[in-house]
């Protein structure tokens, strides 16, 4: 019976419960934490339990409303009428690491947020937040899409402001407010250019009716760059380092996850909606050059950066490049079945896989940069220094994190990128050579920001890490360590998948209009 | 040509918004930018599901049955309530910013860059 | 606070706004309107009441926290109303036509309407409604308590 409404669960808790928060916290604020925790977990229970539903059985649909969860076309139509939750390998990829990342930011904000006021309205912007995350992932209507595209901004941008006794969140806050209104009515403008064209709003029927004319491509033009103004890819990435830096610590991490929400929208539509159609060789070499360019800028960047979070948020861009180029390059070869068999399906894989290594990884490096800044109040690397011999656990996760991201083994950083590097080499050797050495540079750059922060003598006071964050940090290791040792298991039984149904746009229609 | 005055119009109000949103310094007004945007983009939602000589979709002493088609509307209502929740925001960041820096002017307000 | 002749206007209309902006949720499911609309419509009659009298005045008046408790309680009527429809689906519309509350089946065609249509519908736009004018009051009452402390400075 539960089985039946797991999606429309998944997105509907996070919301109750966000509601009810300030009604708990009237009671007590150990209670409201708990209850956060709890349906944060209860959360990631029902995904994972959906996931394997999804592995097993194939695409899940719910429609919402309807006399059955599975009917999707009522007798009599030939389109869908109602909204759908479609959920696919991809979309339950996407939401494992979003209900990963957001749990284990409620745990981190236990501690993190003490002393904050108005930490009622932060628990309900973060389940609100995560919500929005999970419906963009699951849903199957461009509208919808755009409706939880606008709910993740409004609360990732009340996050990002949440500290209104600096001017320096606020100044962030309206910053990435403008680039997400921006970008989400570019997004509507496309969905209003393909509604009025082709009558529909599901992305099932939406991709069956496709016929790629001028104005098609106008659309494709406005969610390309509305997405990937999200995502935070290099041309449109200035509101990164400022909301990164400027939000909470548990909140950058789910911010990161935020992110990557649009970066599936982005691949969603290019694979699904226009994969059919178009000859995405020309797309696929633009998301590549949108990769290549996020890669190189944000590591130049990020190597001249003198506060802690502001450098990790332009490798946050440097990262989000391998993503684009790895998916990119598998895009690029679609409609050519020898080359997406040998290498790019491959590379496609290497770039998802970078998807949730670089939420694991990055999540933990802001947490380290959020308790060296709880333990010091400093933002500046410049005045850290010897933090090492108090904080030994952060220091520990921090090398791991670094580690991670520079892609050294045996951490999952490596094993993401040895597959991009691998598969890249025979779609374009040049690629590959950046992306490596792009990696050479990140790991110079955060060997600076462990000299200077942790090593040396010790130079100003430091309070201890409260349990709560080092736990927080403790699970983000482990999973960064088991991925790393065994990739190949996870390669083999999430990561395929995704890839997977991101090929098989035909699959995806067939699921809704049932083999037409 | 009449029939295309809508189209004209909204994507004059998105270039207006978006001219504004380049090349003004005053965060006020980048917030009428974006909501010029957005007006323009509501009224590209209305205009897709106008029929000329038909009645707003609702039956309740309706004075005929041709009616204009309801989903843009609807459309345009999620995305009317959106961009109040976005500019009500925006606003209070922009309250915030004159607390602190005591300006409104963007090029004023870049502490962050230092 | 304003001038008396502005005093003496805001308390005329403001009962009269109250009960359009309430007419207009009570109706949201026949008329033009709903929810949003009747609450956008009470809360700007909270804005001309905070014109007219100042924020310090109508602060004795309203509390914010009250105001959010009150957003809270919209917002988890309208999302319990979608779980209550779990049994089908979530958002299944489990009141229409079924002869009880709002169960009347609904008339096809030009008609005059009925109020008792339409199932969940107006559940929600009550819910909805509260939720608005809560949360929109609150962010008027906010802006309002923002600007005054920019003045004081």
């Amino acid at each position: 019976m539960i089985n039946e409404h797991l999606p429309a669960l998944i997105i509907g808790i996070p919301l109750l419960a966000a509601f009810a928060t300030p009604l708990i916290s009237k009671i007590n604020d150990k209670l409201r934490n708990i209850f956060v925790i709890g349906i944060l977990g209860a959360t990631l229970c029902l995904v994972i339990s959906l996931a394997f539903n999804v592995f097993n059985n194939g695409i899940f649909v719910y429609v919402m409303g309807a006399k059955s969860p599975g009917l999707t076309l009522p007798s009599g139509y030939k389109m869908p009428v109602r909204i759908i939750l479609e959920v696919d390998g991809m979309s339950i990829f996407m939401a494992i690491i979003t209900s990963i990342v957001s749990l284990l930011g409620a745990i981190y904000s236990w501690a993190f947020m003490h002393k904050e006021t108005g930490k009622d309205k932060y628990y309900t912007l973060l389940l609100i937040l995560a919500a929005g995350m999970f419906g963009m992932e699951f849903t199957g209507d461009m509208f919808n899409f755009f409706v939880f595209l606008e709910i993740t901004s409004i609360a990732a941008c009340g996050l990002v402001g949440f500290r209104i006794n600096r001017g320096e969140s606020s100044e962030a806050a309206f910053k990435t407010m403008v680039m997400y209104t921006l970008g989400a009515l570019f997004v509507l403008f496309a969905i209003g250019i393909l509604y009025g064209e082709y009558d529909a709003l599901n992305i099932a029927t939406l991709a069956s009716r496709i016929r790629y004319t001028m104005l098609d491509k106008i659309a494709l033009g406005l969610l390309v760059t509305g997405l990937a103004m999200k995502a935070g890819a290099v041309p449109m990435h200035m509101w990164v380092p400022d909301a990164y830096a400027e939000a909470p610590a548990p909140i950058t991490m789910i911010l990161v996850a935020n992110s990557q929400a649009s970066l599936y929208g982005l691949f969603r539509v290019c694979f699904t909606l226009y994969g059919l159609t178009i000859s995405t060789y020309t797309l696929g070499w633009i998301i590549i050059i949108l990769g290549v360019l996020s890669m190189f800028i944000g590591v130049t960047m990020a190597l001249i950066q003198k506060k802690i979070k502001r450098l990790m948020a332009y490798h946050a861009i440097s990262q989000t490049g391998y993503m684009l180029l790895g998916v990119g390059v598998g895009l690029a070869v679609l409609s050519d079945a020898n080359a997406l068999n040998t290498y790019g399906l491959k590379a496609m894989e290497g770039g998802i896989f970078h998807i949730m290594n670089h939420a694991m990884y990055k999540g933990l490096l802001f947490l380290t940069a959020g308790a060296v800044i709880y333990a010091t109040g400093k933002r500046n690397l410049n005045e850290l220094g010897g933090l090492a011999h108090k904080m030994k656990f952060t220091a520990i996760f921090f090398i791991i994190g670094a580690a991670a991201i520079a892609g050294l083994p045996p951490f999952n950083g490596f094993a993401s990128k040895l597959i991009i590097y691998e598969s890249v080499y025979k779609f374009n050797p040049m690629l590959s050579v950046i992306a490596m050495l792009v990696s050479i540079l990140t790991l110079a750059s955060f060997v600076k920001v462990f000299q200077s922060a942790f090593l040396g003598p010790e130079i100003i006071e430091v309070k201890k890490e409260p349990k709560s964050m080092i736990f927080a940090m403790l699970c983000l290791s482990v999973i960064i360590i088991a991925f790393g040792l065994f990739p190949d298991i996870v390669v083999d039984k999430i990561v395929a998948p995704a890839a997977n149904a991101l090929v098989n746009s035909m699959q995806y229609i067939a699921a809704i209009l049932g083999g037409a | 040509m009449i029939d295309n005055l809508p189209f004209i119009a909204c994507a004059i109000l998105v270039i207006l918004g978006l001219y504004t949103l380049t090349f003004k310094r005053n965060l006020i007004k980048i917030v009428i930018g974006l909501n010029l945007v957005e007006s323009g983009v509501n009224l590209f939602l209305i205009t897709l599901g106008y029929k000329s000589n038909a009645v707003a979709p609702i039956y309740t002493m309706a004075a005929k049955e041709e009616m204009v088609l309801p989903t843009p509307q609807a459309l345009t209502l999620t995305s009317i309530v959106i961009g109040l929740a976005t500019t009500a925001l925006i606003l209070s960041f922009t309250i915030l910013i004159y607390k602190h820096y005591k300006t409104i002017d963007a090029s004023k307000v870049r502490r962050l860059r230092e | 606070m304003m001038s008396k002749i502005v005093r003496t206007i805001t308390n005329i209309l403001y009962s009269s706004i109250l009960i359009f902006g309430f007419y207009i949720i009570m109706h949201g499911h026949l008329t033009p309107g709903g929810g949003f609309q009747g609450g956008a419509v009470v809360a700007s009659g909270i804005a001309l009441v905070l014109i007219a009298y100042g924020y310090d005045t109508v602060k004795s008046w309203m509390k914010k926290s009250n105001l959010s408790v009150l957003e809270s309680i919209g917002a988890l009527g309208f999302i319990g109303i979608a779980f209550l429809g779990i049994g089908t689906t979530f958002f299944y519309n489990f009141l229409a036509n079924s002869g009880g509350l709002f169960g009347d089946p609904t008339v096809i065609g030009i008609n005059p309407g009925n109020l008792d249509t339409s199932g969940v519908l107006p559940l929600m736009n009550w819910a909805v409604g509260l939720k608005v004018l809560a949360g929109l009051g609150s962010v008027v009452l906010l802006m309002a308590y923002g600007i005054r402390k920019g003045d004081e400075e």
